[in-house]
């Protein structure tokens, strides 16, 4: 089994690649890095004009939305490139996962919450359709995601980015710990 | 033709994202369990290599490419917003696994499901605009 366990690639490397993201956009052509905003343009798009919220020029958004297509075809190509393995999460993480029922380790997701079959049952309505509305609504309202307000808005110090990084662990650590036993078992 | 940067930009962005397994449910689980430094050493040498970039690009009055100064704006603070969108958010995040750049390279790497999240976070997105205005902000 030892074998089949990940060797990703350390945090002393992929955090300062992601923290270059920021310079590198900023010097490039001034765009502050962020991924959430593409939700937003994505309706604009769909159903421009009848919401303010919608009312504004994507063309000037274009940049956000290849920088994403890029990060879709970045995860296609690194699923190429490396075979999908068990990633190499702490003992304690199998063994609390393996109490909560979830058992298959194998792959980046569980697939006991993340497939076809368990889509409209319990586990598809909560982690699929719920978490995902959640990650839309709340990103919105919070003005900013991980990539936003985590990397961008601390780098540059800001009160709003520090506010919404409590809210982010608030919500992630009251899910994990209340909210998962209860829907799990 | 300089959209091409950012798609480029994007792809290592991807890499990354798999490679270091920050798009992996079990690694936020791992976090939000403080079971591993690894999610806590990206997020913070992340930050702290973009900090010390803006405090050398304003220090040393570095331009854009185009002679520019640089947009070091911050966004508005309306804390009600702020902290319980984010709130709303984290609560989707642990749920999923993944914040919104994680879906797009999860769906990349053929985990399909995750075309669902990302319609629902679009549907998410959709019905904040339409209830923006009773919602409190500032």
């Amino acid at each position: 089994m030892e074998s089949m366990v990940s060797s990703p690639w350390p945090w002393y490397v992929a955090g300062p690649l992601i923290g270059l993201m920021v310079p590198a956009l900023l010097l490039f052509d001034n765009r502050q890095f962020g991924i959430s905003s593409t939700l937003r343009d994505f309706c604009a798009v769909v159903r421009p004009g009848k919401l303010e919220y919608f009312n504004y020029s994507v063309k000037e958004q274009l940049w956000r939305n290849w920088l994403v297509l890029g990060v879709l075809i970045g995860g296609w190509l690194a699923s190429q490139l490396w075979e999908p393995v068990q990633v190499g999460i702490s003992q304690q993480t199998i063994q609390d996962l393996s109490a909560l029922g979830i058992t298959n380790f194998s792959g980046y997701v569980p697939s006991e919450l993340f497939n076809w079959k368990e889509l409209f049952g319990l586990h598809g309505l909560v982690f699929v359709f719920t978490g995902g509305f959640m990650i839309g609504f709340g990103t919105r309202w919070a003005d900013g995601c991980t990539a936003g307000h985590a990397i961008t808005g601390l780098s540059l110090l800001s009160p709003a980015s520090l506010l919404a990084v409590v809210g982010f662990f608030i919500g992630g650590l009251f899910t994990t710990h209340f909210l998962l036993p209860i829907l799990l078992t | 033709m300089r959209y091409v940067f950012h798609l480029v930009l994007g792809i290592l962005f991807g890499v990354v994202l798999l490679k270091s397994e920050v798009l992996s449910w079990f690694r936020i689980q791992e976090m939000f369990r403080f079971q591993s430094f690894h999610m806590y050493g990206i997020i913070g040498s992340a930050v702290a290599t973009g900090a010390l970039s803006v405090l050398i690009i304003k220090k040393f009055g570095i331009t854009t490419l185009s002679g520019q100064p640089v947009d070091v704006t911050t966004k508005p603070v309306r804390w009600k917003a702020n902290l319980f969108g984010g709130i709303l958010f984290g609560m989707g995040w642990a749920l999923t696994g993944a914040c919104p750049a994680p879906i797009y390279a999860l769906i990349g790497s053929g985990a399909y499901v995750f075309v669902l999240v990302l319609i629902s976070a679009y549907v998410g997105t959709y019905v904040y605009a339409l209830v923006k205005k009773k919602l409190p902000h500032g």
